[in-house]
């Protein structure tokens, strides 16, 4: 989409977001990537998310909305177990890839991560430089030679849309980037491994408008190739970039569907008091 | 009386800063003279040819203590060697492992009970385990004892500063699909390294003024040390020994040696903080 930053800045309402997007919106079924039955997360005794049913589709960009602590975020950290870092976070259920149930316990945990990516709320670069923050993943999941190294590393950064701005300093670190060339950083490396799905946690909550615009335009790029499902806190940005959208509600998947339904004609009442922000 | 509260308000804040000063004063004055001290009484007497040099018997004139220089090296050396890796074991375990469990509180407050134990314990510890088996005292008994006054220290320090490391950060590397070991190694180490190194040195720095566990251990030596497998010179026994012993040359030795270890843990810390800042640039 071509949305400028003034168009952005000057919040259309989510109606007109919807509308400038209809004539391109693509009708042809599409296949069901990942899916998500009867899915519990528990922090210690806590049950934080109930009953959770998702169907993710492929080569499209899956919104999670809903307000502070309705288990957005939890609800993606399933996908790639990242949870498990965390002692007592516990979950059941099932979480299909492909359909294959990650949840199950001979799931290889680094193989499956390699297949989702994940970029979090807060540019994360390694304290390395540029070049070897992209090729770190690469040198771990891939026996590559030095040439073949450089050339994964420069297509991710590519695709990230950040190779202009870095080709001259690759070797420099990567702690002196701005914040939203790091995020566009933490996305090249994440892609660098080819993975299948991205999972955006907030992706644009810590940096300025003009960054979020390119991330927001890098995601409409992206989801030609990757399964995109993106949590976030913006609406604005759910209407702008999504495909579909499930609305979150006290850890209950409350509606989903697409999104131009659910910002228009949400079946729901919570939803529709959601988006038309009487809470949140 | 509203004024004379004001008044008597800041009189006392007039006497309590003015004491805060003087405490630090005196402070800063105690090791101003010790410094003061050890530089005119080590400076005067310290030489080349004391390093070079071995011990003569008193009132023989061109001895020195290159003996003892080598031997504190090689013990503080191996005792590095053993204690940083254990250390920064137990530090990984208590930061990246342990999290809260009752594992890590136990280990936590074992390291905290050790750090406080008098290094004189440690010493008469391993002269009871090592020493009295062996049946004589050795180099490798003194550097053990010196590894085990490391160990707490690094694997505290380190645990803290382990801790310090964002946890988005060992998130990002893990949602890549690195295996936990190469996180901790790979990113959580480098994050961290200035401290990590900072609190190594600090630890080398330590042991190296230790005297009490090396008298039980490792005792002393005239000779060059050709193994560590037997008595071994050291410069905090030749201190002591050359410190209580009443001639003038022997003394004015105690003195330089003094000067010698102060300024060795000076160059370390300082020489590899500006080496880490250089290499940052």
């Amino acid at each position: 989409m071509n949305l400028t930053t003034e168009d952005r800045t000057a919040l259309p309402s989510l109606r007109d977001v919807i509308s400038a997007r209809e004539t391109r919106r693509t009708a042809a079924p599409t296949e069901v990537k990942i899916s998500v039955r009867d899915l519990n997360f528990y922090y210690g005794d806590h049950q934080v998310l109930f009953g959770n049913n998702l169907d993710i589709a492929a080569n499209r960009v899956t919104a999670i909305i809903g307000p502070s602590g309705c288990g957005k975020s939890t609800h993606i950290r399933v996908y790639n177990r990242i949870y498990e870092l965390y002692r007592g976070h516990r979950a059941t259920g099932h979480v299909y890839l492909d359909g294959v149930d990650i949840l199950a316990p001979n799931q290889d945990v680094l193989e499956l991560r390699r297949r989702i990516g994940m970029i979090f709320q807060r540019p994360t670069p390694f304290p390395m430089s540029i070049f070897d923050n992209v090729a770190y993943g690469l040198r771990i999941h891939f026996r590559l030679s030095r040439n073949e190294l450089a050339e994964r590393v420069e297509r991710a950064l590519r695709a990230a849309a950040l190779w202009d701005e870095v080709k001259d300093k690759l070797h420099k670190p990567a702690l002196a980037l701005s914040g939203g060339q790091q995020q566009r950083l933490c996305i090249a490396r994440a892609i660098a491994l080819q993975p299948e799905v991205l999972l955006m946690d907030e992706p644009t909550s810590a940096i300025d408008p003009v960054a979020t615009a390119r991330i927001e335009d890098l995601v409409e790029e992206l989801k030609k190739d990757y399964t995109v499902v993106i949590v976030t806190h913006n609406l604005q940005q759910a209407a702008r970039i999504s495909d579909y959208t499930a609305f979150f509600y006290e850890g209950r998947i409350v509606e989903f569907g697409p999104t131009r339904q659910i910002f228009t004609n949400p079946r729901d009442p919570r939803t529709e008091a959601y988006i038309t922000g009487r809470f949140g | 009386m509203k004024c004379s509260s004001a008044k008597r308000r800041r009189l006392t804040d007039l006497a309590v800063r003015l004491f805060a000063q003087v405490a630090s004063l005196l402070a800063l004055g105690a090791l101003v003279w010790i410094l003061f001290e050890v530089l005119r009484r080590g400076g005067s007497a310290l030489s080349l040819s004391l390093l070079t040099k071995g011990p003569t018997p008193p009132g023989v004139p061109g001895g020195g203590f290159g003996n003892a220089v080598l031997g504190s090296l090689l013990m503080t050396f191996l005792a590095t060697v053993i204690g940083v890796p254990l250390g920064l074991l137990a530090g990984i375990y208590l930061a990246e492992y342990g999290g809260g469990s009752k594992l890590a509180d136990l280990i936590r407050l074992g390291a905290n009970i050790l750090m406080g134990v008098p290094s004189i314990i440690v010493g008469v510890f391993v002269y009871a385990v090592l020493v009295v088996p062996m049946g004589h005292f050795t180099g490798y008994a003194g550097a053990i004892s010196l590894a085990i006054i490391m160990f707490p220290v690094i694997a505290r320090s380190s645990g803290d500063i382990l801790a310090l490391v964002p946890a988005s950060l060992r998130e990002a590397a893990l949602a890549l699909g690195v295996p936990r070991w190469r996180v901790t190694l790979g990113i959580v180490f480098r994050a961290a390294k200035s401290g990590l190194i900072t609190a190594c040195l600090l630890a080398v720095a330590r042991i190296s003024g230790e005297t009490a566990p090396l008298l039980f251990t490792a005792l002393n030596s005239p000779y060059w040390p050709t193994t560590l497998n037997g008595p071994t010179a050291n410069l905090t026994v030749t201190i002591f020994n050359y410190a209580m012993s009443p001639y003038e040359d022997w003394k004015n030795q105690a003195w330089a040696a003094s000067l010698l270890i102060m300024l060795g843990v000076l160059v370390l810390a300082k020489g590899t903080r500006f080496l880490l800042a250089r290499r940052r640039d």
